[in-house]
């Protein structure tokens, strides 16, 4: 049987918006993925720890309070420090389209908007990683 | 398209009351008869707190602001109270609301982004500069921190000649909440508890017309809960707070008077009406035989009835203009003493001017061209509306009666199980989005092709945060060290013994000592709240 795929969901920074975020690791285990939620306020430090402990194939951070843009430097920062380059990284929440590229360009594999639907948010992951 | 012959299938609300396609007297009599109904501003306020209601007292207008810096948020408070607004609600950034000052690591790229940067007194002192207390009730949105800002606020109106006595407004400082959903938590759940308790004790002796608690069910439904779990969770949540403060020795009419309720407007007309009549009812039985309250001022339930921040979507958001409408509709029709609407671009940022004014405007066209206030609770006496605040009564009770066999809401909070519960149900409804069962408009039907959708975000600009940081950094330079130093430490010996906290909190913040600080010491004594993640 294929191994599943490992996923950390993660809330960086201050954002108590935790809704988006549980239902997607809800939504990720019923579709069969081992999902690890890191709870509110962690550092950017803290989430890349995280993932390489876990040994995840998928990091998803939510952020719904504006500050994407700092943060996910940050965790870019971080994930660089740790050689995490097979993690795929996905970031979702309230993320102007505008920001979307250099999200990418620090390395985001995929943004997700609040209005993303479950299937297409499991179908892009198993798209791109090999369980 | 005809249905004719064809069964019509059966139809629930969220909270699971099955509604029938029409209402007679007898359902009524079934579901409990009219005894409950009673008359306006009489026991068990089944119509509203008040006899005449908005005849005599229109609803307060609130919106929630406040953004940047105390200088950016006093402007944009003096910009409401001119176009009508009749009291403040203020946001706070999220530093604040987690007891970090702005030159904290984790405040970076948070600073002033949801709501006023608060670090010392001085801010509190400027953005009320002018402002006056008496005329203008201010609503502090604050929880996890609420200590040290309620402190603030009490020392700014102290300073500025206002009598404490007599002072009014409120702060949310519901912090069982925060562990449920909205997530401004900083200590664990015991001592978080007891904070609460230090602010009530400290305003029945010294502030005795200030709410030093305002309970939201509110919260809980944007997390997902049903209305009536809202309802359920909010009241059990006051029955908390009201049993940790008679364990005190606290007296229960004082106690009771300084609770109000925030609640949200969004979903099914009808079943928010139910939800809130029967709250209301359940709140006063609740006080009178469960804790023997007697001043009628303290049965009444309070409440600010607004936002629907769950209902709006990030699609065709002028759709949201229209939403805010039906939802302040409802708010105006179940009674509530203060109105606040979420505006329109508020899925997606903090609300531009332009929104903002919407909300107040609709808010307004609601209280002066409806009619709404023309008289008392007008769907009372309805077979429908009296048979439904009759079931959702049951209903909100069933759910109290769950909660009190787990050990009550303090223990299913501290074990997550009242966020799985909640969380299980936000699943299940956003399944039902997402499948077009339940249906949203621009969502799932009626959708369009948007391309890039053409909104204007709330910027963050890094020169006001930077501002921010220096004004710190020059408030620190100019107070007195030694003061500050003794002041925090009186502030360890009270949060390390019985003592009431908020008499030397107030001493500190007087002399310029930080959120961060205070909160510093506070997680010193108390620890950090560690999050039970449970599914």
């Amino acid at each position: 049987m294929a191994k599943p795929i490992r996923v950390l969901i993660a809330k960086p920074g201050l954002d108590g918006h935790d809704v988006g975020a549980k239902l997607v690791c809800r939504a990720l285990m019923n579709e069969g993925m081992e999902v690890v939620y890191t709870g509110l306020r962690q550092s950017p430090q803290a989430i890349a720890k995280a993932a390489e402990e876990e040994a995840v194939d998928v990091l998803g951070l939510s952020i719904l309070s504006g500050a994407h843009l700092p943060l996910c430097r940050k965790v870019a920062a971080e994930i660089g420090k740790r050689q995490l380059a097979q993690l795929l990284w996905l970031v979702g929440g309230n993320i102007p389209r505008r920001d979307h590229e250099e999200l990418k360009k620090m390395g985001v594999a995929g943004v997700f908007p609040t209005d993303t639907s479950f299937e297409a948010l499991a179908q892009f992951i198993r798209e791109r990683v090999q369980s | 398209m005809s249905n004719k012959g064809k069964e019509i299938p059966p139809l629930f609300w969220e909270s699971g009351l099955q509604i029938k396609p029409v209402y007679e007297q007898s359902d009524v009599e079934q579901s409990g008869g009219f005894a409950s109904v009673g008359q306006p501003g009489e026991f068990p306020f089944t119509r509203g707190i008040h006899p005449e209601m908005y005849r005599r007292r229109p609803w307060t207008m609130r919106q929630y602001s406040g953004f940047g810096t105390a200088a950016e948020t006093h402007e944009r408070f003096l910009w409401l109270i001119k176009n009508g607004q009749t009291g403040l609600n203020v946001a706070f950034d999220l530093p604040t609301q987690c007891g970090l000052d702005s030159d904290d690591d984790m405040a970076e790229g948070e600073i002033g982004r949801v709501g006023m940067a608060v670090d010392t007194l001085a801010d509190m002192e400027e953005a009320f500069d002018g402002i006056d207390l008496n005329e203008i009730t201010v609503s502090l949105t604050i929880n996890g921190s609420a200590v040290a800002i309620m402190a603030m606020y009490f020392a700014m109106a102290r300073k500025r000649g206002f009598d404490l006595a007599s002072l009014r407004g409120n702060s949310q400082n519901d912090i069982l909440k925060e562990f449920i959903g909205r997530g401004t938590w900083i200590f664990p759940v015991e001592p978080s508890i007891r904070l609460v308790g230090d602010t009530m004790e400290f305003c029945a002796a010294n502030v005795p017309r200030y709410s030093p608690v305002s309970v939201c069910g509110y919260h809980i439904r944007e997390s997902g809960a049903n209305p009536a779990q809202e309802m359920a969770y909010g009241l059990a949540i006051a029955c908390a707070y009201v049993e940790h403060a008679l364990e005190r020795g606290l007296q229960i009419d004082p106690v009771a008077a300084g609770i109000t309720f925030n609640f949200d407007i969004h979903g099914n007309l009808w079943e928010q009406v139910a939800k809130f009549r029967a709250g209301r009812r359940l709140w006063a039985r609740i006080l009178s035989e469960k804790y023997g309250a007697k001043d009628r001022r303290g049965l009444r339930l309070r409440m600010i009835a607004g936002g629907g921040g769950g209902g709006l979507t990030i699609q065709q958001p002028e759709n949201n203009i229209v939403r805010g409408a039906y939802y302040a509709l409802a708010s105006a029709l179940s009674g509530t003493q203060t109105m606040a609407l979420c505006s329109y671009d508020e899925a997606y940022t903090i609300p531009s001017e332009k929104a903002a004014k919407l909300s107040l405007r609709t808010m307004q066209i609601l209280m002066h061209e409806t009619g709404l206030c023309d008289t008392v609770d007008p769907l009372a006496g309805s077979w429908f509306v009296e048979s439904t605040t009759n079931q959702m009564e049951k209903r909100i009770l069933e759910i109290m009666d769950e909660l009190d066999k787990q050990g009550g809401i303090v223990k299913a909070v501290a074990e997550g199980r009242v966020q799985a519960a909640v969380n299980a149900q936000a699943y299940e409804m956003e399944k039902k989005i997402q499948s077009g069962e339940f249906k949203k408009v621009g969502v799932n039907c009626f959708e369009e092709e948007e391309k890039e959708r053409e909104v204007e975000f709330h910027p963050y600009r890094e020169n006001e945060a930077a501002k921010q940081r220096e004004r710190l950094d020059r408030v620190r330079s100019r107070r007195d060290g030694d003061k500050v130093r003794q002041a925090l430490e009186a502030v360890r010996t009270a949060a390390g013994g019985s003592e009431n906290v908020m008499p030397s909190i107030m001493d500190a913040v007087e002399t310029y000592a930080s959120v961060g600080e205070v909160c510093g010491v506070l997680k010193d004594v108390f620890g950090n709240y560690r999050e039970p993640v449970r599914f």
